[in-house]
């Protein structure tokens, strides 16, 4: 499972890193929403998968899956959701300002 | 903390009180208050004389980071004695010159003695601490001031010129030293110089002991403006000129001479060591002395006389190092050199201050430096003019003054070096005396030019911007007084100084060579004998340098004497602006604004790094892997996430792209179901739903994407670049996961399923975790989402002004 869930991880981080050099701003968008379930994966997959039950002490079982990462990835759904509504209004409000979401033509003046 | 720390830390209080002081007491001269410390300090330095002359060594520790070895170690010998001592002395006189040179009502002063100040602490600590990191922070501090008080007229550009020259090349220095410093600590295992000097053999064996020993001669050369670093200190002398007397001359340019000595003992004794110092201070010396002759400005031919006797000191120093290559202390023969390199150091400092003092005295009451407009001051300005012509007198060598009987010495070193037989010596050697003698006879010759032109001939008031000129106030020339008495004094009773204050920094120059209780044989004679060929070259400099400037008339219009300028400024010159140029150049070609560039660059990095550190340790050779299975549904769900992530970089759609993104997600939750993360899944859920009603927001708002064109070479650059972030993360992902299982750590978390229940009253750990045993990281996490939200609010609602609805 680990290895599988490995070399998946790696195709999402593929296509992420992709999207992130593409000139549209949505696309950029989507890829940091991308690369965040792929980062969150990762955390599970490298501490081992399915090593028990879950970790929920009423279950009773004899082992629980490691909580800790999991608690990490919990926090980490919360901030990557901040962060994609920020840059969504952001690029709503770039788009609104510059009339354009080419990150082309979104390039620093030549007055800077 | 003992009162010798203190010491050096006081200037630093001081600094501190300054502005204070200068604010709130406004009707006395700040200066006043200023000049107390370095007079409590040499009085308090005076006291280790006794100590340091029987041949004690005070050493008081105090650990700084002693797991790194930096200890803030005070260590007073006679070496350090001596500087320490310049250091407070020059500096009591130049405050004391300084309150009549500073108008109290025009000058910013508070800026002036809190640099002053801040200069005189780090110069303490750098000739008092035993330890080199000590060292060079102080070492630092003396550049910054340094600067700081070069561009004291901030609002003139050739004070912000020479202060950024100074800066760039002493700091060049500094962090080459630094490089030094840490090479010696990886050859010895400490940064303590008197350890260091204990294991001189181990250093001298090192394959390093090149390569630390000229790291640590760029910080001495650039700081005592050795050739071909010199070129600073000329436009240094913008600075006011008690700075250029006191930082210029006295003091600071030596600290390289003292590190250099410092040292000797760690490095002496090597063929290197004695070559590049000894050429180094000869070269110095007489491109000083030539480039002198040609100044027309007072403080330019001092700043360039400087330069020449701070290379006529570290040429004796290089020659003097011969003396750890025999271990033998009782001979004359290469002891002569250290002896005059410490004495003309005493010397240099009363004769050259008392002259820069002058100097500024002429400025000050003429209101320009120029020798082609002043002339005839000596009947304006006797005192002065007498002042000079002591000062002058000594620098040119002429008895009965002080720098006579160093000069002499001087050459006796410098003829001494042809009977050393080491080094390739009995083939070189006779170059060195006439070099020497070359070097002394264009010193006599700016010596005279300098005098005549200022106090000699016709005065002309109508070139000159001050139309009634007087001798200064007493007070400014109090100062200038006592440095040229004491240099008739050392002149005529310089056995004075010989066992109390240069016999002990001889022996600290060169420790180990005598045995306990023995002292070097200072006897400081002024007469040698009519066969001496000291007294003969002497003769010879007085007798060359008075035809050169008899027959000034034909060579003044030469090009050699009308150009100014050192030849090695237009390097600087050019070298600087192709630095500017140069950067701004590649910081060109890198910030493209291009979010891709960075990107790709970003990436590029991260890929070779993890490369490189899975090849060093040897990462893929994954031994064992225990792998939980996987069940067969799990193929079909990995296949969809698959499939709906790779599909997104195709589509050209919207909707579509939202869609794609919202199955990865959800499928994500359900990943987080099939780990057993019950909780995640969950969270997943509400998140994806929201975003997707996020994004729709947005989406509708936002244009239609655009069928993108990519040039095949930039495409396969993506490719390339992305398909193998992807391989990185996927064996660093295995990698950790098999080094996890192989080392077999206890996992962290095994404490919060413990304590979960009876801790925090919870069955749910990763919940217990959140908001009980983590409670405090929770909280800040809700307040960034809360900034988040509180951004997307303002960022929708704002409106600029004017237009309606942006």
């Amino acid at each position: 499972m680990e290895l599988l869930m490995s070399i998946v991880i790696g195709i999402v981080f593929s296509v992420t890193i992709y999207l992130f050099m593409s000139k549209d701003l949505l696309r950029v968008v989507a890829a940091t929403l991308l690369l965040s379930h792929a980062v969150h994966l990762l955390l599970l997959t490298m501490s081992g998968l399915q090593r028990g039950a879950a970790p929920v002490l009423s279950f009773d079982a004899e082992a629980y899956t490691d909580p800790l990462p999991q608690a990490l990835v919990l926090t980490a759904i919360v901030i990557a959701f901040a962060v994609t509504a920020l840059l969504l209004v952001m690029s709503y409000r770039t788009y609104k300002v510059h009339k354009t979401d080419d990150l082309e033509e979104l390039r620093g003046s030549a007055d800077e | 903390m003992t009162l010798l720390h203190w010491a050096v830390l006081s200037p630093f209080i001081a600094a501190i009180l300054i502005p204070f002081l200068y604010k709130y007491l406004k009707r006395i001269h700040t200066g006043w208050f200023v000049l107390i410390l370095p007079l409590v300090l040499f009085i308090y330095f005076l006291s280790f004389i006794p100590r340091t002359s029987s041949g004690e060594a005070i050493l008081n520790n105090l650990d700084w980071v002693p797991s790194l070895g930096i200890n803030f170690n005070v260590y007073v010998d006679g070496l350090s004695l001596l500087f320490a001592l310049l250091i407070t002395g020059i500096g009591a006189l130049v405050v004391l010159y300084s309150i009549y040179y500073l108008s109290k009502r025009k000058e910013k002063l508070n800026n002036f003695y809190v640099y002053l100040l801040m200069f005189m602490g780090a110069m303490l600590g750098v000739v008092l601490s035993d330890n080199l990191i000590v060292i060079y922070v102080f070492w630092e501090v003396t550049s910054i001031a340094s600067s700081l008080l070069i561009s004291y007229w901030y609002t003139r550009e050739k004070s912000i010129y020479g202060a950024q020259k100074s800066m760039y090349i002493t700091v060049f220095g500094g962090l080459s030293m630094l490089a030094g410093f840490s090479l010696l600590y990886v050859i010895a295992g400490t940064f303590s110089i008197r350890e260091l000097i204990a294991n001189a053999d181990i250093v001298m064996a090192s394959g390093l002991f090149i390569p630390a020993m000229i790291l640590v001669l760029l910080g001495a050369f650039t700081k005592s403006a050795q050739f071909p670093f010199h070129i600073w200190l000329p436009d240094a002398m913008e600075a006011p000129t008690p700075v250029s007397a006191y930082l210029h001359s006295a003091t600071m340019v030596k600290a390289g001479i003292y590190l250099v000595a410092r040292l000797t003992g760690v490095f002496g004794g090597a063929p290197e060591w004695f070559w590049i110092i000894t050429i180094a201070g000869l070269v110095t010396l007489t491109w000083g002395s030539i480039s002198a002759v040609r100044q027309k400005d007072l403080k330019g031919i001092l700043a360039f006389s400087t330069i020449s006797q701070l290379g006529l000191i570290m040429s004796l120093l290089g020659t003097g190092s011969a003396a750890f290559y025999f271990q033998d202390g009782d001979n004359a023969l290469y002891m002569t050199a250290i002896l005059a390199a410490v004495f003309h150091l005493v010397n240099h400092a009363t004769f050259k201050g008392s002259l820069f003092m002058a100097a500024g005295i002429v400025d000050h009451e003429t209101g320009t430096r120029d020798i082609r407009k002043l002339g005839g001051l000596m009947t304006i300005m006797p005192i002065t003019a007498t002042i000079s012509l002591i000062g002058l007198a000594s620098m040119a060598g002429l008895p009965p003054f002080n720098g006579f009987l160093s000069k002499e010495m001087f050459l006796t070193g410098m003829l001494n070096v042809t009977e050393y037989g080491i080094f390739h010596l009995e083939t070189f050697g006779f170059i060195i005396p006439i070099i020497a003698w070359i070097a002394s006879v264009f010193t006599f010759l700016y010596c005279i030019l300098m005098f005549s032109k200022t106090f000699m001939g016709k005065f002309d008031s109508s070139k000159l911007k001050v139309q009634h000129v007087h001798e200064a106030p007493i007070g400014m020339l109090i100062s200038p007084i006592i440095l040229a008495v004491l240099v008739v004094v050392f002149g005529l009773f310089p056995n004075l100084l010989a066992y109390s204050i240069i016999e002990p920094a001889m022996a600290a120059i060169a420790p180990g060579i005598l045995s306990p209780g023995e002292f070097f044989d200072v006897h400081i004679t002024h007469w040698h004998g009519f066969l001496a060929p000291e007294l003969w070259m002497t003769i010879g400099v007085v007798v060359l340098g008075v035809i050169l400037f008899m027959t000034f008339k034909k060579w003044e219009n030469t090009a050699f004497y009308r150009g100014e300028r050192d030849l090695f400024n237009y390097a600087y010159d050019y070298g600087y602006d192709g630095l500017v140029k140069g950067s701004q150049w590649l910081t060109r070609i890198q910030m493209t604004g291009r979010l891709r560039d960075y990107f790709i660059y970003m990436c590029t990095f991260i890929i070779l790094i993890m490369a490189y550190t899975m090849y060093r340790y040897n990462l893929p050779a994954i031994q064992s892997l225990d792998l939980s299975p996987v069940p067969i549904y799990v193929w079909f769900v990995i296949a969809v996430f698959i499939g709906s992530v790779i599909v997104i970089p195709f589509i050209n759609n919207r909707v579509a792209l939202i869609i794609a993104t919202s199955v990865s997600g959800f499928i994500v939750a359900l990943l987080f179901v099939l780990f057993r993360a019950p909780d995640l899944a969950l969270t997943q859920l509400l998140i994806e739903t929201v975003s997707v009603i996020l994004f729709m927001l947005v989406f509708y708002h936002l244009p239609k994407l655009k069928k993108v064109k990519t040039p095949p070479k930039l495409k396969a650059v993506k490719l390339i670049i992305s398909i193998g972030f992807g391989l990185i993360i996927t064996l660093g992902s295995l990698s950790a996961f098999s080094l996890g299982q192989e080392a077999n750590y206890s996992s962290i978390s095994e404490y919060y399923t413990e304590n979960a229940k009876e801790e925090a009253g919870g069955y749910n750990i990763v919940n217990v975790i959140l908001v009980d045993f983590r409670g405090l990281d929770t909280m800040l996490e809700v307040l960034v989402v809360a900034l988040a939200v509180l951004t997307v609010v303002s960022l929708i609602r704002l409106r600029f002004k004017g237009s309606e609805d942006v």
